[in-house]
């Protein structure tokens, strides 16, 4: 009876981890990015935007395979061609607990479709919707904001950084808040 | 008897444009005798010793007076027959090894003198395909349809870039791996013109089951003027439709990873589709090329091929129809 109960339980936690995998690979509505609320002005320094209720960003944040799909995309789009591997080059570093912009999905999200005036292209039109929320995912995961049950493990190839899922959080310097 | 007739019958579904047991050049021609040959000769192997078992079960022993007493000549013929046995074993054995290395010689030999080197470079799921050349205006780049001239030796420069793909033509060679960071290499002749498919065998991810391929074997002047015509930049599109979606292509997403030669699209990490419409499918064989498939691929990739590198990018109808209506342009 206990071990039976015992089994159950197992079981059902382990259902539950497979949340973390999930892929939906499929972007939840037609309508385009029309969906998305309209930037006011592309000058925000240092301010977070009101955030706007985006079910994305909390679905897609947690995620080992989007989190890995922005790996790959970061990559693929040439991310690293102006901020190296997240260590900056000419653009800013993005693995250090300093934020121009906010370190929020939403304000990393808008920074990617929209550019940012001292030098980041705006990818809008040029990068699907659940992509660029996939980059702001793995973004956030290169300064130890993911959790470390979903973020990227080792590359195949020669790391410049720990793999990010054992990046200490940038913002907490390593401590754990 | 019946299980024999049923057995001849299912390797009539073994011919084809994909079948081991089906060989259409050199490679594949010693690989398929050596196999049968391995199983004839096992096969008799297989009965001779099951004859050997069954005979002293059904064998009455011999009446001895008594049971304890040695009987010396008796046990000198039985050591006799093991010897003879282990004797025939290890040649046997030594046979199958020496004839696999002999077949192993004449596949290394193929392509010595191979005029034509293409690289084919694996990617989570379809495969690249660039031809070599001294001159460099003549290196050509294209994907999943891999066209050699027939009756001619071809080396195949192996790779991967994500993860270990394996390529296997059954009808022409043998499968080899492809390994990200190392090189391998295929040697492969077409005795006949004619279409050969191929298939990934390696488990690599979650379209694996949708990672064909094909070699086309072509007389070489047609394989030469194939050669020459993918040289060429894209077709320009013709027609307001056509226009409007290459104006489209080059304001979308597709541009990010996709190439259209001649165009700025200069994407690397997808399918070049310089000439996408000459190709006989869609998406590493899951699709045979049609207007209607191309529309059905854009519109919807991840139902088509769920898990695919290529992302939904949103578009309205008139926006799908002008991109098709430039692809299949494409020639
Ligand atoms: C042409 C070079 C270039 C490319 C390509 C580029 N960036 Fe940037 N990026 C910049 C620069 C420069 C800044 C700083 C902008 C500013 O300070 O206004 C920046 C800023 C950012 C920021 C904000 C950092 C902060 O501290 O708030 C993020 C996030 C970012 N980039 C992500 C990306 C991603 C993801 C990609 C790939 C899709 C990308 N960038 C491609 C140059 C580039
Ligand atoms: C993020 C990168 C990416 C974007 C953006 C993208 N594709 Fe693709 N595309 C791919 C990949 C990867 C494949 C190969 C998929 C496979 O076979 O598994 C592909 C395959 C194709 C094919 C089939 C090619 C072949 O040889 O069979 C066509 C046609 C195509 N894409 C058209 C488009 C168009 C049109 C757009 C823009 C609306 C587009 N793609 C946007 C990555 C992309
Ligand atoms: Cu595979």
């Amino acid at each position: 009876m206990r071990l039976g109960f015992a089994t159950l339980l197992s079981v059902t936690l382990a259902l539950a981890a497979c949340q973390r995998e999930e892929r939906d690979t499929r972007p939840q509505s037609s309508l385009g990015s029309g969906g998305q609320p309209t930037p006011v002005t592309t000058l925000e320094p240092g301010g977070q935007r009101p955030s706007p209720s985006n079910n994305k960003a909390a679905s897609f944040e947690a995620n080992a395979f989007h989190l890995s799909e922005g790996k790959r995309l970061f990559g693929w789009f040439n991310c690293s061609g102006c901020h190296a591997n997240g260590g900056g080059g000419m653009g800013p570093a993005l693995m250090d607990q300093k934020w121009i912009y906010g370190s929020s999905m939403e304000s990393i999200h808008a920074t990617i479709r929209d550019g940012r005036p001292n030098g980041m292209p705006s990818f809008r039109n040029k990068i699907p919707d659940d992509q660029i929320w996939e980059l702001a995912a793995f973004v956030r995961s290169l300064s130890g904001n993911a959790p470390s049950s979903a973020a990227p493990q080792r590359n195949d190839d020669m790391m410049p950084h720990p793999s990010e899922n054992r990046m200490p959080d940038a913002a907490t310097l390593g401590k754990s808040p | 008897m019946a299980f024999a007739a049923a057995s001849v019958l299912s390797l009539q579904g073994c011919a084809g444009w994909q079948s081991a047991l089906d060989p259409k050049g050199p490679a594949a021609n010693e690989l398929a005798w050596l196999i049968w040959f391995f199983i004839g000769l096992c096969s008799v192997v297989w009965v001779l010793v099951m004859i050997a078992l069954a005979a002293p079960l059904l064998m009455r022993p011999p009446r001895r007076t008594e049971p304890l007493m040695l009987d010396a000549s008796a046990d000198h013929r039985k050591l006799r027959v093991v010897v003879i046995a282990v004797g025939l074993t290890a040649a046997t054995l030594v046979g199958l090894t020496l004839l696999s290395f002999f077949a192993n010689r004449t596949l290394a030999a193929i392509g010595s003198n191979a005029a034509l080197t293409i690289r084919v470079t694996g990617h989570q799921w379809w495969w690249e395909v660039r031809y070599e050349d001294a001159t460099p205006s003549r290196i050509l780049t294209t994907a999943n349809e891999i066209h050699i001239p027939a009756g001619e030796p071809v080396r195949l420069l192996l790779t991967s870039t994500d993860v270990i793909h394996s390529f296997w033509i059954p009808s022409l060679a043998g499968k080899l791996d492809l390994i990200p960071g190392h090189m391998n290499v295929l040697d492969i002749k077409a005795d006949k013109p004619g279409t050969y498919r191929g298939q990934c065998a390696e488990f690599c991810g979650a379209q694996h089951a949708n990672m064909g391929t094909f070699i086309i074997a072509e007389p070489r002047a047609k394989f030469d003027a194939w050669w020459n015509d993918q040289l060429q930049p894209a077709a320009a599109p013709t027609g307001d439709e056509a226009k409007a979606g290459a104006d489209l292509f080059l304001k979308r997403p597709c541009v990010m990873c996709h190439k259209i030669g001649g165009t700025p699209a200069g994407g690397t990490v997808a399918p070049d589709l310089t000439h996408i419409a000459s190709r006989q499918t869609l998406a590493a064989g899951t699709l045979t090329m049609s207007r209607g498939n191309l529309a059905a691929w854009i519109a919807d990739p991840q139902g088509i091929k769920p898990g695919s590198h290529m992302p939904v990018v949103e578009l309205n109808g008139d926006e799908l129809n002008a991109i098709v209506a430039y692809l299949e342009g494409l020639k």
